[in-house]
């Protein structure tokens, strides 16, 4: 529909009234606005949903173009954007979660000096969001992937007062630089190879002039996805992340788990045709994905900062959703993306509301028997904890249930087992998280521990909101029921031709029973029962018992404490020797080459000046000698010639 | 009758005498003396060689010349009279304020 231009101008006009008279208007004018702002993205997509619904499902495809952005000679871009049924969850789940997430800071904001600015950015934030998940093409896609990035480096920084936060803000930045070039890479590849970047005519032109492991477009998708792997946190660039928690915390649970984060994995859905003729880059994606969710889950294990737990997570189960593309299971990779918005942005508010009602105080160690003060809060946090841990009927049992069936009936059983072993994990640390912030022993601070106080009604009803979503979220795809899975039949238009592709050759098309889906399906969820069971041994029965395990492998465990001692080898390789290289060319180009012939030019000149200007010596008699002597050198021109 | 080359060398003569003076003397009255001399001269060659050809435009000119000299010494005898009146000096060696 052509009013599609309205979801992300809504909160365009949020930032502009919040950016330009922020602070001429009070709190609750600014809040209004922010909200508003979002309320109206919301409604809009709610209706344009509606109208997508009412028509058949192969007509689910519209693409409203604005006018003509850029043509030169052959080259000719729109602004255009691509309504299909893809879009539609993307742009439901931003406006939706992000509208519950705005409610949420205004409480939780409350008291900053940066009110109106940080929610001019965050408006900010949703719009690029939005033409990221609605554009038509890949130049439009680029301009709110950039977008986002430029607004995740501000929010990062909010608190740009304090050292760690604008470094964090930097490394963000520059790590996704490094992605970004590679998805540029690919945009110039995909033009030159097909001379548009309009989606639905690359993935026309690709499937007709394509076979299947073409070099082309095997490129175009590997570099496609190293912007994917900059953008959603994957090894080997996922070191940002972790430290993107220094901005608020609405922040992480809006730009760093539930949207921004995942739009890697919403670009490799979107070029899903190209995926699946390039038989390489699906092995790559699911092998990246997959090594990265047991990778940061075993990170996650030992960090004692709770948002870094969490941080972890999200780079742990965006593993999962390029897991699910990688094996051609894109539905349920977008699936995994809908549900995990909604359970990690709560486990972030959840976060936030402890860290809200602890006065900042982020470090588990130091909270405990929060329970009773935060019923609310504890409540919200134990059903997202259950939904990522994958307890039935929670929204993530499904999604990530589904990964791991079609990770196995794909034929990928190592990743399978990997995965599992990585949802084990998921449900351990989840737990401990739980464990040691919500029950045993207080450790707060018995200065901070009279101020304990549950989240006032701005903050709890958006917990609840989504608590909710995340009980339900999943029952749009449940398997094994007859017409059980709307979303997969919602989001089948979309990927028809990638998994059209994906089944020609192959036989495993065909459907593992019933029966077997059960079987596995009940694996995962006792995989998951046991991380629980164990971390409720571990901090629950026995308190003592993991600093005697830490103590017993405290190699492993300083390991795991360290991050792998990533961002130091980072440091140590990629930092250094850029810094050496740059100072070697600061000293050897700038210096010596550069400086030499500008302040040459200049000593030059003076030195000329000083000499020559004795020639001016005041005597008239002395220039009419000259005079003299030029007259005669032109008579004898004159003459020679 | 006196050959055109006559004329002409006289002329030349006349010219080098008023270059040479306006390079060497030191006084502005000599100088502005010898610039006249070297009007004349070129005052001269066009008198001369106007006969020789019979042609008048080269008489015409000399007026020009003249009343172009005239003026010229009028200007030039008030910035004699004004440098005089700063310096108290007409020696062009010792007014060099101007210089590099």
């Amino acid at each position: 529909m052509d009013s599609a231009w309205l979801i992300p101008a809504f909160p365009f006009a949020g930032f502009v009234l919040n950016g330009l008279w922020g602070r001429r208007l009070s709190r609750k004018q600014v809040g209004m606005v922010a909200c508003g702002a979002m309320a109206l993205a919301f409604a809009t997509a709610l209706g344009l949903f509606w109208l997508l619904l009412r028509h058949s499902p192969d007509q689910r495809v519209w693409e409203p173009v604005y006018y003509t952005w850029m043509a030169v000679g052959d080259f000719s871009v729109n602004a255009s954007f691509l309504l299909d049924p893809l879009t539609m969850v993307m742009v439901l789940v931003v406006t939706g979660v992000g509208f519950l997430i705005h409610i949420y800071s205004t409480g939780y904001m409350h008291d900053d000096p940066g009110y109106a600015r940080y929610f001019a950015y965050l408006n900010l934030f949703a719009c690029a969001m939005l033409i990221l998940v609605l554009a038509g093409n890949l130049l439009v896609l680029f301009v709110g992937w950039e977008g986002v990035g430029l607004c995740s480096y501000l929010l990062i920084g909010f608190w740009y007062e304090k050292q760690s936060a604008s470094d964090a803000g930097k490394k963000a930045f520059i790590v996704n630089r490094i992605g970004d070039f590679g998805f540029l890479l690919a945009i110039f590849l995909t033009f030159w190879t097909f001379g548009t970047l309009d989606f639905r005519e690359i993935f026309h032109a690709a499937l007709l002039r394509f076979q299947p492991g073409d070099g082309v477009v095997t490129a175009i998708t590997l570099l496609l996805f190293v912007g994917a792997v900059g953008k959603s946190a994957q090894l080997p660039l996922y070191v940002w992340l972790p430290d993107a928690m220094e901005g608020p915390t609405p922040v992480s649970a809006l730009i760093h788990a539930a949207t921004m984060v995942t739009a890697g994995v919403y670009m490799v859905a979107r070029c899903s045709v190209l995926y699946a003729l390039a038989p390489l880059s699906m092995g790559v994606v699911a092998a990246v994905g997959c090594a990265t969710a047991v990778f940061a889950a075993t990170i996650g294990l030992v960090q004692n900062d709770i948002k870094r737990v969490l941080a972890y997570s999200t780079v742990s189960q965006l593993g999962y959703m390029f897991l699910g593309c990688g094996v051609g299971a894109y539905v349920a990779g977008i699936f995994h993306l809908m549900t995990h918005a909604f359970f990690k942005a709560l486990l972030f508010l959840g976060a936030g509301s402890v860290i809200h009602a602890l006065g900042g105080e982020q470090d588990i160690r130091r909270m405990g028997g929060l329970r009773r003060q935060l019923p609310v809060t504890f409540w919200t946090f134990l059903a997202a904890s259950l939904a990522i841990s994958g307890i039935v009927p929670f929204a993530g049992f499904f999604s990530k249930d589904e990964i791991l069936f079609e990770t196995l009936v794909t034929g990928h059983g190592v990743l399978y087992v990997l995965a599992l072993g990585g949802a084990a994990l998921t449900a351990f640390y989840m737990f401990r998280l739980v464990f040691r912030t919500f029950l045993g022993e207080s450790h707060v601070d018995p200065e901070s521990a009279h101020h304990v106080h549950e989240a006032p009604l701005s903050m709890a009803v958006p917990l609840m909101v989504l608590a909710v979503l995340s009980l339900v979220g999943g029952w749009v795809q449940v398997p094994m029921l007859e017409n059980g899975k709307r979303l997969g039949r919602f989001l089948a238009p979309v990927f028809e031709d990638a998994e059209g592709l994906l089944t020609e050759g192959t036989a495993h098309g065909s459907h593992a029973s019933l029966w077997t889906e059960g079987v596995f399906m009940a694996l995962s969820v006792v995989v998951a029962l046991a991380g629980i069971g164990l971390a409720y041994r571990w901090y629950v029965a026995d308190p003592t018992r993991p600093e005697r395990v830490a103590a017993r492998f405290s190699r492993a465990y300083r390991w795991l404490l360290n991050k792998y001692y990533v961002d130091e080898l980072y440091q140590a390789v990629v930092v250094e020797l850029l810094k050496r290289l740059a100072e070697t060319v600061h000293e050897w180009v700038d210096r010596a080459a550069i400086d030499a012939v500008v302040d040459g030019a200049g000593a030059f000149f003076r030195h000329a000046g000083t000499h020559l200007r004795r020639i001016q010596t005041g005597l008239v008699q002395h220039y009419a000698l000259s005079i003299l002597a030029g007259a005669c050198l032109l008579i004898l021109a004159a003459l020679a010639v | 009758m006196v050959p055109l080359h006559g004329y002409l060398v006289v002329s030349a003569l006349l010219f080098v005498i008023g270059v040479t003076g306006v390079l060497v003397r030191r006084n502005a009255i000599v100088i502005l003396m010898c610039i006249e001399l070297m009007l004349n001269a070129a005052n001269l060659s066009f008198v001369a060689f106007s006969r020789e050809l019979q042609n008048l435009s080269g008489q015409i000119f000399v007026f020009f010349v003249m009343v172009v000299a005239a003026a010229e010494v009028t200007v030039g005898l008030a910035i004699i009279v004004t440098l005089y009146r700063n310096w108290k000096t007409i020696h062009v060696d010792e007014i060099r304020m101007l210089k590099g």
